[in-house]
């Protein structure tokens, strides 16, 4: 799934007048390996602002994929075949091998698993507000699949150019299975298109008109808003800006709609012939900015879930430790 | 607990994708002991069939040669192009050599 646009650290520019002759220098080098293309490595001198900046976004991304688990887990149970069960449960292990991969690149940075666990359970860190929002149908499934694997994948493949090597190398292995996540997605939603009751392709268009709008809120705010877009850009950390990914997501989804036979819930949707692209109508960012900020209708429930998990879980994660010890210690005696 | 030691160890893993070919580094994991970590591995860095041999090493157990000195460690083979067969050139009869 994805990381969401959002810069909520302080800037340190202002300590600029602080910096020593030699982390200037240290500076201008980075900054030409920047421009050169070159792949910033763990053990590379690097920027603090470009550190935190990739610790908080591989970190989000990494909260996103293990949250994301939690809506699709609710509808393991009750898949209305053991087909689409099987490829259910494999799709949320990929969503858990995901932030495993993303977990492990953001703790090349020099912050530790448990931190990251720690600020996602405290509420502190943030995860992408798409998984606030319920999975009420079997058809919300199959759109989640679809639209907001559909809008991850536009975001991430970019991201395999991204300036951090190790966060570019996950990325290539994320975006390889994620394309079996939007098929699957899409294969569902037209099975029951073309296979099933009225009822059933009732049920497709309504999980459309509840996800379409949280999905197109994934790519971040508007560029004229986004706090750290042009750093970000500078860095190349982010390389296409989110009004432009937004973009080229509308118009494939538009198409993709008419293939499934349903409507977009945007009369303002339109192909407009001199931009090349559709129009659409405006966001709700108010809706955007309350979900992020804590009050979208899942908020609560999901962080209780995670948190509980890693609670109920801390007894194994302790034995588990305990067993490895004690069996090194015979070992060591053996020897 | 104290954070520091209840935080699993860390692992490096390394996967051969077909036989004849050599094991490659593909990512971390975390795991308290070798044979977790391999089952670990499995499941995190195998899923689709990408391997048939892994190797998991502790991360503290590696040595890297350090990037502040790549100029002084490796720029020494920088001048010495006659290591290369391209530095030679042979009449057309031979050059296939």
């Amino acid at each position: 799934m994805y990381t969401q646009a959002m810069d909520t650290a302080p800037r340190e520019d202002r300590q600029a007048a602080h910096r020593t002759e030699d982390q200037r220098e240290l500076e201008r080098r980075f900054e030409e390996r920047i421009d050169a293309g070159d792949p910033i490595e763990a053990k590379d001198w690097m920027p603090e602002h470009y550190r935190r900046t990739l610790v908080r976004q591989i970190s989000q991304h990494a909260h996103s994929e293990i949250v994301g688990m939690l809506p699709e887990g609710n509808w393991v149970t009750r898949a209305p075949t053991l087909k689409r069960k099987a490829i259910l449960l494999a799709k949320i292990q990929d969503e858990a091998g995901h932030g495993l991969y993303l977990y492990s690149a953001a703790e090349t940075l020099g912050t530790s698993r448990d931190q990251m666990l720690g600020a996602l359970h405290s509420g502190q860190a943030k995860y992408s507000s798409i998984f606030n929002y319920p999975t009420l149908t079997w058809a919300d499934v199959g759109v989640i699949g679809w639209l907001v694997d559909g809008a991850a994948i536009m975001n991430q493949v970019p991201l395999t150019r991204c300036s951090y090597a190790p966060y570019a190398r996950a990325m290539v292995r994320i975006c390889r299975e994620e394309s079996f996540h939007q098929r699957q997605g899409f294969d569902a939603l037209l099975t029951m298109m073309r296979q099933g009751t009225p009822e059933q392709r009732a049920m497709v268009q309504d999980a459309t008109n509840r996800w379409w709008w949280p999905s197109l809120m994934m790519f971040g705010p508007p560029d004229s808003e986004s706090v750290h877009g042009a750093q970000g850009m500078r860095w190349g950390i982010k390389r296409i800006s989110n009004d432009d990914l937004r973009q080229t997501f509308i118009d494939a989804a538009a198409e993709q709609a008419m293939v499934l036979g349903i409507s977009l819930p945007d009369p303002d949707l339109k192909w407009n012939e001199i931009r090349g692209h559709y129009d659409f109508g405006a966001i709700d960012w108010d809706e955007f900015w309350r979900v992020v900020g804590g009050d979208g209708p899942c908020n609560r429930e999901r962080l209780a879930a995670r948190v509980r998990a890693w609670d109920e879980g801390a007894w194994v994660r302790e034995a588990a430790l305990a067993y490895a010890r004690k069996s090194s210690g015979v070992q060591q005696e053996a020897a | 607990m104290n954070p520091a030691r209840s935080e699993w160890p860390l692992w490096e893993v390394f996967v051969r994708p077909r036989s004849g070919l050599e094991h490659k580094h593909c990512g971390s994991l975390h795991a308290t002991d070798a044979t977790m970590a391999l089952q670990l591995a499995r499941e995190v860095y195998t899923r689709r069939q990408e391997g048939i041999s892994i190797w998991v090493v502790p991360s503290t157990q590696i040595t890297a040669s350090d990037p502040g000195d790549r100029e002084m460690f490796f720029d020494p083979m920088e001048d010495k192009v006659y290591r290369h067969p391209t530095f030679y050139t042979l009449p057309e009869p031979v050059n296939h050599l």
